[in-house]
């Protein structure tokens, strides 16, 4: 064989770096796009939830007959049908499938039925007559700390202890309770097979562990369910914990027809975890040049009725509550907490949204302390390559461009001062009343799964009549990831044509979740790397040196036409991995983060301080991507980000009354509109990451980690009031 | 009973044998499931439609009201074209990310561009302040409509 020089694949149409179109646009736009609420069968029925009216309670008796007997109702099920394992979790299988003796939280399943329409079976649902006696709720976090009712206590310990510095500040933040609110409820169906297994087509941010927790609870072989894809309104981290799934397997196989069942809004509320409530306090010490001597921090997150991922997004809050600044020396105790609040779990930021509030408050608090601009205070301080970080005190070997994030916000020219005022059409604000706030805040996050998890996704390149395909079981949610998976094959391969196929559970391996930021670098990882061989191996196999729409190239010849490669049936799978990381030890120390962002964001409001109505006039950011795969894609990760938190800042809060929801639904919980949003600079930072594919980071989370704090601190500095809880309420502006 | 209407151009008929709103007839009865059930309370306006000229949530509508009106929803946006110019706008500014609110915000926004070819960016906000949208929060939406706008203008 002649040694020839190989060629790169050349730059193609709709590879990386462009802003290339999302496949599934026009679908959407033509109102065709097939949600999991859209879904249908032959002969199908619809499934309802009996849910708890209490926050805790005994179950004395469970009566279905009242049920059962509403014609058109073929099955009402209770923990007593449960064939398999009676619990679910993702981390820790401590929830009930339906409650049995005893409920925790207020709407926690008790029953399930099927009946021949919606209606129905809602009606049937209500006519399970299940006898209480009701409980004490345990709510109020610090109580069920000193009751030792907790998921997981975290202690880090870094550096020489007794360390103190000249300056000091003190403070207690906290964070309210936000809804991930995806516009599409919770949805799907599940389909008997005829032979004793099923299939699943349910909203997920991870299809294999729907599946393997339905194999669990019914108690078949995993061959036996295959969980499909299905359209997804919305995640968020409300997609990552099993909720309908079981149920809606349970009543398909119990009544042999396919069952539907979609969640309305109210029940959404109570049908998936939320962002944990926080409280936490703070202490950091400077010396007088500014710079940061030791960082002290309590962090309590309320974890609600069951463990979901309350020891994950612990371990992340403590990891990164000293925010992205150089300190040496690190007292941080954390501890999730057992309640009877509605459980907890993932919401995009996962952990670093709240302790941000913290340890922000605090710069802004130490830079007044220290006569600072609060920008230099944080430059002063920023965390680079090379340093260690401030908790785990894991070196940093990669880029992290703190310091290039606060220049870049320094360097943004602020708006002119008219905005139009706060309080909307209603005009009840006088202009004289209205001052203008600037604030900043500077963010740091895990991208993909830490402290010691196994990480993987697994993908598949195949060369087919329709252009290459790349086939993962991987969740579309809306953020872009198909759009970028085939920009990747596309640029890897060297041919325009690439599309994505989403394969259910039996015919791939695990993706891994659609979370931490992690998809476009673990499936984009594992997509660049099977194309990437499937290039090679081709060109190897027929002596090419070059692959292109027209097939294996030699000297600028068609050598192997492509309809022949696609006869040939070429195709690579590969399963990607992070580099491995390390569970902390029992001073919080280890190597436990795969790779970091960082973010800034610079928030200017107008606030009536009469009224205490805010108008967020402008979210600025920069942030740090590795690697912009597709511009307007990222583009659209930060401003619905920054949004997210324009939302938890000033607006969103689920409010509980002793364990009970409150404001269940759109009129009460209140979600950002196109009036609330403000204007949006964004700077992206490309200093290329470690291991994602073409120097690629995840942009999905970091939007939303300091964009609420930033609108708070701009609120301070509005009012020059010491507001230490968010959502901000108009009486803690104007009152 | 049975109600008669004109629903994206051409004749409907639906059974309203409950209380039913608009909304459960044209997805549950009619086979057009683009209007999308997200909040059940007029609060999102993922089900939008236009009723006799007006935008309005469908969810909010009884069905046995629209008896002899005309109703057009997103599939009725485009006509025989793949896709209207505010459709067009929004695919090319990135304006769709999980698509749930989309349909909404597609016969809102091409109600808006009937009425006013080149809206003003406040003209824009304040007909669209009924769509919520989760995912893109709003700026390549806003940006896509600015764009029509100024290529009507």
């Amino acid at each position: 064989m002649t040694t020839r020089t190989r060629k790169r694949p050349a730059r193609v149409d709709g590879g990386v770096g462009q802003s290339t179109l999302r496949p599934d646009g026009i679908t959407k736009l033509r109102g065709e796009f097939e949600f999991a609420q859209d879904l249908g069968a032959e002969g199908m029925l619809w499934g309802a939830t009996t849910r708890s009216p209490h926050p805790h309670a005994r179950i004395v008796r469970i009566d279905v007959a009242p049920a059962l007997a509403i014609g058109g109702v073929h099955a009402v099920l209770t923990a007593d049908d449960v064939p398999g394992r009676a619990t679910f979790g993702l981390e820790h299988p401590d929830q009930p499938v339906l409650a049995s003796e005893v409920v925790n939280f207020w709407g926690e399943p008790v029953a399930i039925v099927a009946a021949e329409d919606d209606d129905t079976a809602r009606r049937a649902a209500a006519a399970v007559n299940v006898e209480y006696e009701v409980l004490t709720p345990l709510t109020d976090p610090e109580e069920a700390d000193i009751r030792d009712e907790v998921f997981r206590r975290v202690t880090i310990r870094r550096g020489d202890q007794s360390s103190t510095g000249s300056v000091v500040v003190e403070g207690f933040y906290e964070v309210g309770t936000q809804d991930q609110a995806p516009l599409g409820t919770e949805a799907g169906i599940a389909v008997p097979d005829g032979t004793g297994g099923v299939d699943l087509y349910a909203t997920s941010q991870f299809i294999h562990i729907d599946q393997q927790q339905v194999v669990a609870s019914l108690g078949l072989r995993p061959d036996q369910v295959r969980s499909h894809p299905a359209g997804i309104g919305g995640a968020f981290g409300a997609r990552e914990d099993v909720n309908l799934h079981i149920h809606l397997c349970l009543l398909a196989l119990h009544t042999g027809q396919p069952v539907k069942m979609v969640y309305d809004r109210s029940e959404s509320f109570t049908g998936h975890v939320h962002r944990h409530p926080a409280r936490m306090w703070y202490r950091h010490e400077a010396n007088e040049q500014g710079i940061l001597v030791r960082v002290e921090a309590k962090v309590m997150l309320d974890g609600g009725a069951y463990a979901s991922t309350t020891s994950a997004v612990l371990g992340n809050a403590c990891s990164f509550a000293a925010g992205p600044y150089k300190v040496d020396s690190v007292w941080i105790e954390g501890v999730g907490v057992r309640t009877n609040n509605p459980p907890s779990g993932a919401m995009r930021g996962f952990g670093s949204v709240q302790v941000c509030v913290g340890h922000e408050a605090q710069m802004d608090k130490l830079a007044a302390a220290l006569d600072l601009d609060p920008l230099e205070l944080r430059r002063r301080n920023a965390l680079a390559r090379g340093d260690r970080f401030p908790t785990n005190g894991q070196l940093i070997d990669t880029p992290l461009p703190t310091a290039e994030v606060i220049e870049s916000l320094a360097a943004m020219p602020l708006p002119a001062n008219s905005s139009g005022l706060p309080g909307g059409s209603g005009l009840t604000t006088e202009e004289s009343h209205v001052t203008r706030g600037v604030g900043y805040a500077i963010g740091v996050k895990n991208l993909g799964f830490s402290e010691g998890f196994d990480d993987y996704s697994e993908a598949r390149v195949r060369m087919t009549p329709d252009g290459a395909v790349v086939e993962t079981a991987a969740v579309e949610i809306g953020q872009g990831l198909f759009t970028v998976l085939a920009q990747i094959a596309r640029s890897a391969l060297g041919v325009t044509t690439a599309t994505v196929h989403q394969l259910d559970t039996s015919r791939i391996g695990e993706a891994g979740s659609t979370s931490a930021s992690r998809q476009t670098m673990m499936t984009g990882g594992a997509t660049l790397e099977a194309a990437s061989r499937l290039r090679e191996k081709i060109l190897d196999h027929h002596e090419g040196d070059d692959l292109t729409d027209d097939g294996v190239l030699r000297e600028g010849e068609v050598v192997v036409p492509m309809a022949v490669l696609v006869e040939e049936g070429w195709e690579e799978t590969v399963t990607f991995r992070h580099p491995p990381t390390e569970r902390p030890d029992e001073d919080g120390q280890g190597r436990a983060h795969p790779d970091l962002a960082v973010a800034g964001h610079r928030a200017v409001v107008d606030v009536d301080v009469e009224l205490g109505l805010v108008k967020v006039v402008r979210v600025d950011t920069a942030q740090d991507v590795g690697k912009a795969l597709n511009p307007d894609a990222i583009r659209g990760q930060i401003e619905g980000g920054i949004m997210q938190g324009v939302g938890l800042a000033v607006m969103e809060e689920l409010i509980l009354d002793g364990g009970v929801i409150q404001n269940p639904n759109f009129t009460d919980y209140l979600l950002p509109t196109i009036l609330d949003a403000p204007d949006v600079e964004a700077l992206l930072i490309e200093e290329e990451g470690p291991w994602g594919p073409f120097g690629a980071k995840g942009v999905g989370e970091p939007p939303t980690i300091s964009s609420t704090a930033a609108i708070v601190a701009a609120i301070r500095n509005a009012t020059g009031r010491d507001i230490a809880r968010v959502p901000v309420r108009p009486q803690d502006i104007a009152l | 009973m049975i109600v008669t209407f004109t629903l994206n151009g051409a004749p409907a008929n639906a059974r309203t044998l409950l209380p039913i709103s608009l909304l459960d007839v044209l997805r549950d009865e009619l086979g057009l499931p683009g209007s999308k059930n997200a909040c059940e309370q007029g609060e999102c306006g993922s089900c939008s439609v236009v009723l006799d000229g007006e935008v309005v949530c469908a969810c909010l509508v009884m069905a046995a009201d629209v008896e002899g009106s005309t109703v057009t929803t997103v599939e009725g946006v485009a006509g025989d074209d793949d896709l209207s110019p505010v459709q067009q706008a929004m695919h090319l500014a990135g304006a769709v990310q999980c698509g749930f609110c989309t349909p909404g915000i597609v016969v809102t926004a091409a109600d808006l561009f009937a009425r006013s070819p080149h809206p003003t960016t406040e003209e824009i906000k304040e007909a669209l302040a009924g769509n919520i949208c989760r995912c893109t929060g709003y700026g390549a939406i806003i940006r896509a409509f600015e764009g029509l706008a100024q290529e009507n203008a």
